[in-house]
């Protein structure tokens, strides 16, 4: 059964709106990927689907059950089951608590006292790879990358089925962000976990992601297997999205497509096609409203949509 | 050489802490030419920011320059009365910071930030206006006039990037300094400021020392690459060179690294093991020794000097010193 299933989801703070419908669905061990700019609503997904951002329509199911707009006494003994990855390691981790107390807090949470707390903090550091004195120390003392990994422990602390995180890797260096992407995939591996990864950076969805869906503007504008949108982008925001991805290759000349100008308001949504006013390839069939269509698993939202090969 | 615009030479800058000093920057050695764009990469701790600070000398109250000189234009930096410094940061240097959110005032409109900048300068207040909007102009923000009144909170994030880098150009430095200035930004926000840094750079023929841990980043604005780590220069030398023939260990394991290279789903992404030495406490040798899969007995006992392996490329490496020797 899909263990997730977001449907039609829409938020509005006030006048702005933030998410304009979007639906996606996630299976037991899978890892799904959101991307998208700043402001294109990546988060507030996330932070809707847990209960911490409000939804105003639209349906989210985990395991068959609805939870948009749930009570929070509903929503508590659930997550156990969904956990959160924040996207400030150090900032999410309060500074005055111990490691210990930080990653075995989700136990005193859920009434599970007679757990023995010391027993269950070595083993979350140990599932980490960080040494068992750490238990011991203070966020402060961490670094970002350690930081990180006791994020990873928290969120793993109930055995949880879903894991949605938010810019897992935001802020690392390369050779840290490598080790906690492999640590990600091992342990989803290890405990067929499924998650929600958030993300801008396309270089970590390919690594990680079984699928992945291009948000923009509170809507998604293409969904498909992490394979078919890097090989095979129909939609232009998807292709400007991959080829502004510097390599690290001086020679490497990309056929760079440039996206013009910035991401509109939300107050003032542009009509037809979204993207129209900065789509390098819109044509005057864009003016209409492209509706959102499934072709062989590959979603897509667009009236003039890319061919593979076709020239950049 | 003439053109020499930066020198950096033998730089040693330690903090003084409590658990004793802390050796920041050792040894640090590089120039910049005039028109040049030099960029710095390292990883978290290397030094960057210390070395940044220690070009504009604002350090904090706790650091000592241990030895070395800065010299700009063949005048040694550290050996100025504060007052020329002053004259000198933001007019012939200038820097663009990390975090375009917080680098302008908030309650001051981009147009009074822009002519409070231009203090230095005798022209009427409606000439520096003219000027601010000008300069908005050249950074790609439309309609510049009108919003020379508007307050840094109505700009996106881009675009306020643009705008400081609009204010550091403002009065044609010969050394633009970058600190991460697109680490804060989407990639495609990125790739924006990065083309319209290579624009201005041809237009305004100013130097740029450019500071990033983005290897693409690198690897497509800078011309050529100083590779930091732990404090010290592990490697310098053209771009090509530093990314198609890197000589120092650390340099090809951060290369490795980069999971932008990695065209195919890995299973298993390459990572550097172990943690940055303790710069309180340094061990003898060299400092990426116990990180290094390649390293030798001589690396325990020995500090590797960075030594010349052909014009313009140098990297401390003992695996080099055959090719280095002459």
């Amino acid at each position: 059964m899909t263990l997730l299933d977001v449907k039609n989801l829409k938020t509005s703070y006030g006048p702005v709106n933030v998410l304009a419908g979007v639906s996606f669905a996630v299976e037991p061990g899978e890892t799904y990927a959101l991307v998208g700019e700043s402001g294109s609503g990546k988060t507030t997904v996330i932070r809707a689907i847990a209960g911490m951002a409000p939804a105003q329509e639209g349906s989210v199911k985990f395991d068959g059950q609805e939870i948009r707009g749930a009570s929070e006494r509903t929503l508590r003994p659930l997550r156990k089951d969904i956990a959160m990855m924040f996207q400030d390691p150090v900032g999410s981790l309060s500074p005055r608590l111990t490691i210990r107390s930080l990653i075995t807090e989700p136990y005193r949470i859920q009434g599970m006292k007679d757990r023995d707390l010391d027993a269950e903090a070595r083993r979350l550091l140990e599932m980490v790879n960080l040494p068992s004195h750490f238990a011991d120390r203070y966020p402060y003392q961490l670094s970002g990358g350690q930081a990180r990994r006791v994020g990873v422990a928290r969120a793993l602390a109930l055995e949880p089925k879903l894991i949605l995180a938010d810019e897992p890797t935001a802020g690392l260096d390369v050779s840290v962000q490598g080790e906690l992407l492999n640590l990600m995939n091992d342990l989803r591996e290890r405990l067929g976990l499924a998650m929600v990864i958030i993300t801008h950076n396309l270089n970590v969805v390919r690594h990680v992601a079984d699928r992945m869906g291009i948000l923009y503007l509170g809507r998604l504008v293409e969904e498909g297997s992490t394979e078919a949108v890097f090989h095979d982008p129909r939609h232009p925001y998807t292709r400007c999205l991959l080829s502004a991805n510097p390599e690290p290759d001086p020679d490497a000349r990309l056929e760079r497509i440039a996206l013009k100008g910035e991401p509109p308001s939300l107050l003032k949504r542009p009509s037809g096609c979204e993207f129209r006013e900065r789509c390098p390839f819109a044509q005057e069939i864009c003016t209409q409203t492209p509706q959102w269509e499934v072709d062989n698993g590959h979603g897509l939202r667009c009236l003039a949509p890319l061919h593979q090969g076709r020239a950049a | 050489m003439t053109d020499t615009l930066l020198e950096i030479d033998r730089l040693s800058v330690d903090y003084e802490t409590a658990r004793g000093d802390l050796k920041a920057l050792r040894d640090i050695s590089f120039d910049i030419r005039k028109g040049e764009i030099v960029g710095i990469v390292g990883e978290s701790g290397c030094g960057k920011s210390t070395l940044i600070s220690s070009i504009l000398r604002l350090t904090a109250p706790n650091t000592r320059f241990r030895q070395g000189e800065v010299r700009f234009k063949g005048e040694d930096l550290l050996q100025l009365p504060e007052r020329k410094m002053r004259d000198l940061r933001g007019s012939d240097i200038s820097i663009v910071f990390q975090d375009p959110m917080q680098t302008h005032n908030p309650v001051l409109s981009i147009g009074q930030q822009m002519l409070d900048i231009q203090h230095r300068s005798k022209a009427s207040k409606a000439e520096k206006r003219a000027r601010a909007a000008q300069m908005l102009g050249a950074v790609g923000i439309p309609d510049p006039e009108a919003r020379l009144d508007q307050f840094p909170h109505e700009f996106s994030g881009g675009m306020r990037q643009r705008i400081a880098i609009a204010m550091a150009l403002m009065s044609e430095p010969d050394l633009l300094i970058a600190d991460e200035p697109t680490t804060a930004l989407d990639a495609t926000l990125e790739v924006q400021i990065i083309e319209r840094l290579q624009e201005l750079q041809q237009q305004f023929d100013c130097a740029i020392l450019f500071i990033s841990h983005h290897l693409g980043v690198i690897a497509e604005l800078c011309d050529r690459v100083v590779v930091m780590y732990a404090g010290a220069v592990v490697e310098s030398g053209e771009v090509r060179e530093i990314f198609h023939d890197p000589k120092h260990p650390y340099t090809r394991r951060l290369i490795d690294c980069d999971p932008g290279h990695i065209k195919e789903r890995a299973r298993v992404l390459p990572t550097i093991p172990g943690e940055v030495p303790d710069l309180a406490n340094l061990p003898g040798g060299c400092i990426f020794r116990d990180r290094c899969d390649q390293a030798m007995p001589r690396c325990a006992s020995q500090v590797p000097p960075l030594a010349k392996l052909k014009e313009g490329h140098h990297a401390a490496c003992w695996l080099n010193h055959e090719e280095a020797a002459e």
